[in-house]
């Protein structure tokens, strides 16, 4: 009996390497700690009542905001275990099993658990504030998607310890990703982790979408609307398009792996191509579904920040909604050099080359939005800043990439590594971490250490040239991507070292994030920010008092033009004798909380391991509990309540206490 | 701002090191921008000319952006101008508009006339005829077949200088890519498919090759050689293998096929007709009512040109 748990043993959890042992140490005192404090605090209700069960926009997007900060850490400790390993030639730190499995980990975390949940986070927390609604559509739909992400992310993240992780790179190209090649369940911990997670993504998009078209206060006409949910909805557009293919991919792929079917694989009839076609009508729209709220972001802030009107409003809705529909449009510039011949390739060259255009319109608006203004740097507008040459400069390698001839010999090296860093750093994260600054006084109340911020932006913007600009010359050097080691005589070792200092700069980064945070909530009290409207800014999240009570609005804002809190603001200030108009409260319909989405995540957790494991005695109970979750809630008529006037009236004159105290 | 001070000198030293790495001796490690053949220096042309483009508006721009920042910072006295509700100007619109599609217009012109110039599959004009190599990649090793010679290497790949030479492209393992930096860009290698590529040396001399397509464990363990030579030291390269090396065997095929990493080495003769089986092995499960001789037929026929990228009798349309 001892001899058969100890084979069963030795097979489930991940064994031999004395770092993973470590990682696992770590990991089980971190739970173990985290599970004491929350005993000793008595805080398991609180936790259950206000955070687990909340369908409140914003809880949601903080607790998005968190798990990504979780995942950024340890994509980042992949990203910097690489660089350890290529700092040396002929380096021996990580064995070539390990490093395959990290730079699979790495691309799947940082994109799809890392920038995925951080976008959501952020869509969650201001779309709603700046429309002036009080919850997104689906509110429990919302919690739920949150929650299939997390389950996803779990489920992928424990392959770290249980099985082993996938090793085929960020896509899992078949037919390396075959069980012919890759016998071991690393790839099916890939297929869950992302297929559960993946509902999640396409429910969030369909939300955001009603929310944005049909949740909108009163006279906030589409083209009045602030760029950051124009920017949402492009993005969610794509999302919609191209989530669907990502499932129907993995599902395939699942079907050749579980029940010994051949879409993919080299033997009856599969063809790998058509997985690669595929992974990138859904895997190109991708990336400009994480950067175009990027976009939008960065536009809220370059015009606040400047003191005025974003520069071509109507230009920067239509470039996104063009960059929203030519990503579709583009996928196979990720294979020129599959013999596809010149016509397909000529034509996706053109397509790609055109999602230049608007993307370069944009940049023009950003400069000319800041022209004219008067600039106050503060650190969401220095992350502005510092995007705008960067992605220029991605932008730029992106067309030298795109001209067909020209990306066989880019094609695969670490030219095309450091082009999509640049763009995915310099963009979406820049992109994030702006957006993150700018609304984390209305998400917590307080303001940061400006001074920290700064040191953080420093370390990360310097850190990424460092890093990523001597991998261009690598890449033309013949450096491959991918590789676990070189020699010496390629000439490779004294960038690679460069490089490496690079990422090594963007850890240190990211420790001055992480203590400027605790520095800030250990001095809260110090720097709360009482006036609601601690950058001056211009849409209506900041009409109100920050963090915002969980309604939103007492009285829903009747909007009359684009930018209508900065109008206000300028109405007020010449006509200071004009009492704003007299407002009426009424009660407010809300969602109440529930534990069902919390529980069905658990039930796909439980299917997904089932999966990877072959053990349908799991897999049956949690697809039977998933069901049951979902009658459950069909069959539950009390999900809303009102909120009685009083109570409003209450909270209204509580915060007012605060913020005049 | 007081931060950033130390670490513009951080920034500035690093590029230092950096320009300073670059400019001493290193730059002829940049293959890429070292052709020693006509495909190769064709895409690095390619490579000029569109960064040069692209620079006509990056470079502006850049300068544009510090101006702004530098000259709209709010500071006390400042006196540039500050319009809070300029926000339009069709003109400047059209202007911005219109530069990017100017430089993209003239860019895609540049591209798809190269896209059919280069067309991988696509003889090289030549008065000499081109040789054939038929390469596999194996796991974790390149298997080169000389069909017209009747040799065999692994690992290594001697070709004359001035030749065009046409690979043949295919794998008995995952899906990799066959590059030659210095020699043109690369082309995948996938089972059931024998991609074509015709590259030529201009020049003599010893170049690497390698598998760019992650591949598993010892991927990156599959650099391989590449020797241009003179066409006599070819031939007699070429009788020394025949009179010297072993042959190989179907048996020793297999075993090279089995996962392992190897020095290089070659052999005087192999199985005939071994690369087509090894293509037709995985294509003939695509056959629509076409015996597997049928397409042994149409594979070894001379009829290549027109089958860049798809195996004969695979139908992609069913």
């Amino acid at each position: 009996m001892l001899e058969h748990i100890k084979s069963f043993a030795s097979g489930f959890f991940v064994t031999g390497d004395p770092m993973i042992y470590g990682a696992d140490v770590s990991i089980l005192l971190t739970i173990l700690a985290v599970l004491f404090t929350l005993t000793y605090f008595k805080k398991w209700r609180w936790l259950w009542k206000e955070w687990l069960t909340s369908v409140d926009h914003k809880k949601i997007g903080i607790m998005y905001i968190l798990s990504a900060f979780l995942m950024l850490f340890r994509g980042g400790v992949d990203a910097l275990l690489m660089r350890a390993q290529l700092a040396m030639p002929n380096s021996n730190l990580l064995q070539p099993d390990h490093y395959n499995e990290i730079f699979t980990t790495h691309g799947v975390i940082m994109i799809l658990f890392m920038a995925m949940p951080f976008m959501f986070g952020l869509f969650n927390v201001i779309v709603p504030l700046q429309i002036g609604a009080r919850d997104v559509a689906f509110p429990f739909l919302n919690s739920l998607s949150f929650w299939l992400f997390f389950a996803g992310a779990m489920l992928f993240n424990l392959s770290f310890v249980i099985g082993g992780s996938p090793d085929a790179g960020w896509l899992a190209y078949p037919p390396y990703s075959e069980l012919m090649y890759n016998p071991g369940v690393g790839q099916d911990f890939y297929i869950w982790g992302i297929q559960i997670s993946g509902i999640g993504s396409l429910m969030t998009g369909i939300n955001f979408i009603a929310t944005i078209l049909k949740m909108r206060a009163p006279g906030i006409k589409l083209m009045k609307m602030p760029l950051f949910p124009w920017s949402v909805l492009s993005s969610c557009i794509a999302i919609i398009f191209s989530f669907p293919i990502l499932t129907a991919t993995l599902a395939l792929l699942f079907l050749d792996r579980y029940a010994g079917a051949h879409f993919f694989t080299l033997d009856g009839g599969g063809n790998p191509m058509m997985y690669i076609n595929l992974i990138w009508m859904w895997g190109h729209p991708e990336v400009y579904i994480i950067v175009l709220p990027a976009f939008g972001i960065f536009s809220e802030i370059v015009s606040t920040f400047s003191r005025k009107k974003l520069f071509g409003y109507h230009s920067m809705v239509y470039a996104m909604m063009i960059i929203s529909i030519l990503s579709f449009l583009v996928w196979a510039h990720h294979f020129f050099t599959m013999g596809s011949g010149a016509d397909v390739n000529s034509f996706f060259a053109l397509t790609t080359m055109l999602i230049a255009i608007p993307t370069g319109v944009k940049v023009f608006n950003w400069l000319f939005t800041m022209f004219r203004g008067r600039i106050t740097v503060r650190t969401p507008m220095l992350w502005t800043i510092g995007f705008i040459p960067c992605f220029i400069v991605g932008g730029l390698t992106g067309v030298l990439l795109s001209v067909a001839p020209a990306d066989f010999q880019f094609h695969n090296s670490y030219f095309l590594i450091a082009h999509f860093h640049q763009v995915i750093i310099g963009g979406v994260v820049f992109g994030y971490f702006a957006g993150l600054y700018y609304w984390w006084p209305k998400m917590f109340g307080f303001t940061l250490n400006e001074h920290i911020g700064k040191w953080a932006f420093w370390f990360w913007n310097i850190g990424f040239y460092v890093c990523f600009m001597p991998q261009y010359v690598l890449g033309l050097m013949g450096m491959t991507r991918r590789v676990v080691s070189y020699s010496w005589d390629k000439g490779w070792w004294p960038l690679n070292l460069v490089s490496t200092i690079g990422a090594g700069l963007m850890g240190i980064a990211f420790l001055f994030q992480a203590w400027q945070i605790f520095h800030g909530i250990k001095h809260y009290r110090k720097n709360r920010d009482t006036t609601g409207d601690p950058w001056n800014g211009r849409t209506l999240e900041w009409s109100i008092p920050s963090p915002a009570p969980h309604y939103n609005f007492a009285v829903v804002p009747q909007v009359s033009e684009l930018d209508d809190w900065w109008e206000e603001k300028q109405r007020r200030e010449h006509n200071p004798y004009v009492p704003p108009a007299k407002e009426i409260i009424e009660p407010i319909h809300m969602p109440k909380n529930s534990g069902i989405p919390i529980l069905m995540a658990g039930f796909w957790f439980m299917a997904g391991f089932g999966f990877v494991f072959h053990w349908l005695w799991l897999t049956v109970p949690g697809l039977a509990g998933v069901a049951i979750c979902m009658l459950a809630h069909s069959f539950n008529d009390d999900s809303d309540y009102y909120i009685p006037i009083e109570e409003i009236k209450e909270t209204e004159a509580a915060i007012r206490k605060v913020t005049t105290s | 701002m007081k931060v950033p001070k130390k670490l513009r000198w951080l920034a500035t030293l690093s590029m230092l090191i950096f320009m300073l790495l670059i400019s001493t001796g290193c730059t002829e490690k940049i293959i890429v921008l070292n052709p020693k053949g006509p495909i190769a220096e064709h895409q690095r042309d390619l490579m000029l000319i569109s960064t040069v483009l692209c620079c006509i508006v990056i470079i502006p721009v850049l300068i544009l952006t510090a101006i702004i920042v530098w000259r709209y910072r709010d500071k006390a006295g400042r006196k540039a101008s500050y319009s809070p509700n300029w926000a339009h100007s069709t003109k400047l619109e059209l202007i911005w508009w219109g530069i990017p599609i100017a430089i993209i217009a003239t860019l895609a012109v540049i591209t798809v006339r190269s896209t059919y110039a280069l067309e991988p599959s696509k003889p090289l004009k030549a008065s000499v005829k081109p040789i054939t190599v038929q390469v596999t990649s194996l796991n974790w090793k390149w298997l080169f077949q000389y069909p017209e010679q009747g040799i065999a290497t692994v690992n290594e790949l001697k070709i004359p200088q001035g030749v065009p030479i046409r690979f043949e492209i295919t794998a008995d393992s995952p899906m990799n890519s066959f590059w030659i930096p210095q020699l043109g860009g690369q082309m995948y290698a996938m089972s059931g498919m024998a991609m074509t590529l015709y590259l030529q040396a201009d020049e003599q001399g010893k170049f690497w090759g390698s598998g760019a397509n992650f591949t598993g464990t010892d991927f990156a363990k599959m650099y391989f050689d590449v020797d241009s030579v003179g066409q006599d030291q070819f031939d007699q390269w070429v009788s020394k293998i025949k009179s010297d090396s072993p042959v190989l065997t179907l048996d020793g095929y297999k075993q090279l096929v089995e996962p392992s990493t190897l020095q290089a080495r070659s052999y005087s003769s192999f199985p005939e007709g071994l690369f087509e089986m090894t293509v037709t092995k995985y294509a003939s499960s695509h056959n629509h009512g076409m015996s597997h001789k049928d397409m042994l037929d149409m594979s070894t026929s001379d009829d290549h040109d027109s089958t860049h990228g798809e195996m004969p009798g695979m139908d992609m349309s069913h």
